[in-house]
């Protein structure tokens, strides 16, 4: 025989669980954060009856507002377009795009089916060359039908990433060195200020150049076009990279760099325990920015070197100028936003992951 | 699914004709350019048919930005062959702009060009053209109509700008012809002038043909001379009106070729005669039952890979119409004539109607015989590679003994003065007489020195 209630026991575990799940989901927050769905955690605790109204209106500020401002976009979108003609007809409106958007799916999925026929007919013919002997005449044959628009965006992604990597490879050392020693920042620091302003068009007839004179005739790993997308890419977005990480490791808090005397570490130490993790915050700042000036760029040089991806996409359906164009370099120009969009996401979860500061 | 789609396409692969029995290709993945206009469709064909997968050719069609690109990528290599002007190979080979020996062993069509002035040109020019029995301007529209206009246009200190799409392009020729035609002086070239504005009271420049109708809406130009779609565009657009078809300046002349370079004909003979072939078939194809066949082809012409305007616009001179002003349709039936009236065969004559009008304007600077003209000829057309493919067709079964001229030395009938707009008939193993009966243009051993005509 107890004194306790056997309820007061059931309420206690209850309010131990409940705090355990606000808990997580405190935790689950941060994540919701990252991918944008921040107004996931006031509606569930309102389903969960932790003081409703406070967190409706939260919900109603994070979900609400941006989807009724997207609505009257859309609204006046649709109402405006209409009146502005143009030689190509008037400009679409939300309707028209969003008919684009589905036929191009819709052509992407007969390239596709065009693409699995092509290959079987390679393999027919490989397998015919066996019987009769020829097998040295085997061969991989690529797809020769024009890319769908997903491969379009799958080239533009590549590119983008190529060029962005290749930046940080080289800006990131340079930016160690350039805030670790005054004189490398003194050396670095007209060069980054003159070259900082330069336009990608500028420099794609050089890169061009560059590229033709040294690579190889025919082959190699990757297309002309592809190497003068991404190193005109490398070239404008390698310095937000580059002053952020001389700015984070300049301003490596001092006592942290008289530890680092005291305990007589040697460079690489200093580097990899001291000067990184401190400066993190920043060098993804950079890169942050970097991406996004990369991707913006990427856009412009594709049009011009004609790498098969979304600029390309954009430069043309200008030319063809049918009636459909204009809807459809709008549905290139919204898939860029969003592309630009969600690679900004990615590099903020990647900067969440690896810094521990409460808010960034 | 997959296994019954495996078979189809094993037995389409099988019914065609087995490859590895008739030819040994020696390079079967090639890469094409085209520029965009209706006139390449025998490469989409052939390719969307399945024409080149039958030889064994694995081919990949690529839009070039413009025609210096296009020739500069066949000259480099980068392009196996090409959708060119029927004056590109010749120039090439005879040193004008970038010296290369080009060959073509295929021409791909005749006709399919117009002349477009704007809306304010043709407003001023309409008082000027007699009208038919229904009140419509009566056909062919001469120069003549437009030569005041011009006079009007430089009293008043304007340039009469026109465009056309390359220097030694089949349009340029063309509009040359058509002014001179009406009195109209267009202009010469010299060896140290190559604007080709020497002397001219209308100014040409070159344009590349998707950008004409923006260039002539924005004033830059009152008119242009190029391929469909883009005169028929510019009816859609409502900012020009087209005058005149080359059809009614010259009826069936030639039009584009397919160009490859001397040196990958001599290395991969088998290649150009299965590339010959699968053209050949794609361009029966275009004819095929009084043009049955061209709604399908203009389905696949408007593709964004390929020429991508609207379906309308590109079918209009495909099946037959033309329209002039907006409203005004008129039956055009070869407008673009693909394998009809030998279409497709290299004709020698038609190599040396383009030198002779190089010469006339003063690009080929100095007189030459007759015998160059057909040395040049020769060097460049190859109807021996044409003929080799057209037997093998009619063995396979593929096409008709009858379509082909097997007996040709190269050089067509004379062309008789009502074919043509200035009713100056033409024969092509007398180019120097023929250039001797031009009213406008450089005669006998005439040059261009400085600004002025000398000899």
């Amino acid at each position: 025989m107890t004194a306790v209630d056997p309820t007061a026991i059931e309420a206690g575990h209850k309010e131990a669980r409940r705090a355990r799940w606000f808990a997580r989901l405190g935790v689950a927050d941060r994540w919701f954060q990252v991918l944008g769905l921040a107004w996931l955690t006031p509606l569930i605790k309102a389903a969960a009856g932790d003081n409703p109204r406070a967190q409706m209106r939260d919900v109603w500020r994070l979900l609400g507002v941006p989807l009724l401002a997207i609505a009257g976009f859309l609204a006046l979108w649709a109402a405006l377009a209409p009146q502005v003609q143009t030689s190509l007809g008037a400009i679409p409106g939300p309707g028209q795009v969003w008919t684009e958007a589905v036929g191009l799916h819709e052509d992407a999925v007969r390239t596709a089916e065009k693409k699995a026929r092509f290959e079987e007919q390679v393999a027919l013919r490989n397998e015919r060359l066996v019987e009769q002997g020829r097998a040295d005449e085997v061969k991989e044959i690529a797809f020769t039908g024009s890319p769908s628009y997903y491969d379009q965006i799958g080239t533009s992604i590549m590119t983008v990433f190529f060029g962005f990597l290749v930046a940080s490879a080289v800006a990131i050392p340079l930016g160690i060195m350039a805030g670790l020693s005054a004189t490398a920042n003194a050396a670095l620091n007209p060069l980054i200020q003159i070259f900082k302003p330069v336009s990608p068009l500028a420099w794609l007839p050089i890169v061009t150049m560059v590229v033709s004179a040294v690579s190889a005739a025919e082959g190699g790993l990757f297309a002309k076009s592809f190497l003068v997308s991404a190193i005109t890419v490398t070239l404008c977005s390698l310095w937000p990279t580059l002053i952020n990480t001389a700015l984070g490791v300049a301003q490596v808090d001092r006592d942290l760099v008289n530890v680092s005397k005291v305990l007589k570490m040697s460079p690489r130490a200093k580097i990899t325990k001291l000067v990184l993790p401190s400066a993190l915050p920043l060098i993804f700042t950079g890169l942050r920015l970097s991406l996004g000036v990369g991707w913006m760029v990427l856009i412009a040089a594709e049009m011009l070197a004609q790498n098969p991806g979304l600029g390309k996409f954009v430069w043309d359906e200008f030319q063809n100028g049918s009636s459909s164009s204009l809807a459809r370099i709008i549905v290139a120009v919204l898939t860029i936003g969003i592309i630009g969009f969600l690679l900004d996401r990615v590099m903020f979860a990647l900067q969440s992951l690896f810094t521990y500061a409460p808010n960034r | 699914m997959t296994r019954l789609t495996a078979i189809l396409a094993a037995s389409t692969f099988l019914a065609g004709p087995a490859m590895a029995e008739m030819l040994t290709l020696e390079k079967d993945e090639l890469t094409f350019g085209f520029i965009k206009l209706t006139d390449m469709a025998p490469l989409a064909v052939a390719y969307e048919q399945g024409y080149f997968m039958d030889e064994g050719l694995f081919v990949t069609l690529e839009a070039q930005a413009n025609w210096k690109v296009l020739l500069d990528g066949v000259i480099d290599g980068q392009l196996d062959g090409a959708h060119m002007l029927a004056g590109q190979p010749l120039a090439a080979t005879i040193g004008y702009g970038t010296e290369a020996h080009i060959v073509t062993p295929f021409s791909m069509d005749l006709n399919g060009n117009g002349i477009t002035v704007s809306n304010a040109v043709w407003e001023a020019m309409k008082p000027n053209i007699p009208t038919d029995a229904e009140g419509r301007p009566q056909h062919p529209i001469s120069a003549a109509a437009l030569k005041p206009v011009i006079e009007q246009y430089r009293a008043e200190g304007k340039p009469f700008n026109m465009g056309m799409v390359f220097p030694v392009s089949t349009h340029n020729y063309e509009l040359r012809y058509w002014l001179a035609a009406g009195g109209i002086e267009p202009g010469y070239y010299s060896e140290q002038n190559t604007t080709g504005q020497i002397g001219a009271e209308a100014l040409l420049s070159v344009t590349p043909p998707p950008q004409m109708p923006a260039t002539l809406e924005a004033g830059t130009i009152y008119g242009y001379a190029v391929g469909e779609p883009w005169n028929q565009q510019a009816v859609a657009m409502g900012i020009g009106v087209p005058v005149i078809t080359d059809y009614e300046l010259w009826k069936n002349n030639p039009e584009k070729v397919f160009g490859l370079t001397a040196d990958f004909i001599e290395e991969n003979p088998n290649t150009t005669i299965a590339i010959t072939k699968a053209l050949i078939r794609a361009a029966i194809w275009l004819d095929e039952n009084g043009n049955a066949n061209r709604e399908e082809a203009v389905e696949i012409l408007s593709r964004p890979e390929y020429v991508g305007a609207d379906p309308e616009v590109i079918a209009a001179s495909m099946t037959g119409t033309f329209e002039y002003e907006k409203g005004d349709v008129r039956e055009v039936p070869d407008f673009n004539t693909f394998f009809r009236h030998h279409a497709t065969y290299p004709f020698y004559s038609d190599a040396v109607w383009y030198l002779t009008q190089m010469r006339r304007w003063g690009q080929i600077a100095e007189a030459k015989p007759d015998s160059w003209y057909d040395e040049v000829a020769k060097s460049v057309y190859k109807p021996e590679i044409y003929l080799e493919a057209a037997r093998m067709l009619v063995e396979e079964g593929l096409a008709d003994e009858a379509d082909f001229p097997w007996d040709s030395d190269g050089y067509k009938a004379p062309t008789p003065a009502a074919d043509i707009i200035d009713g100056i008939g033409y024969d092509g193993r007398t180019p120097n007489a023929y250039l001797d009966s031009l009213p406008i243009g450089l005669k006998g051993d005439q040059t261009v020195v400085g600004s002025e005509i000398q000899g």
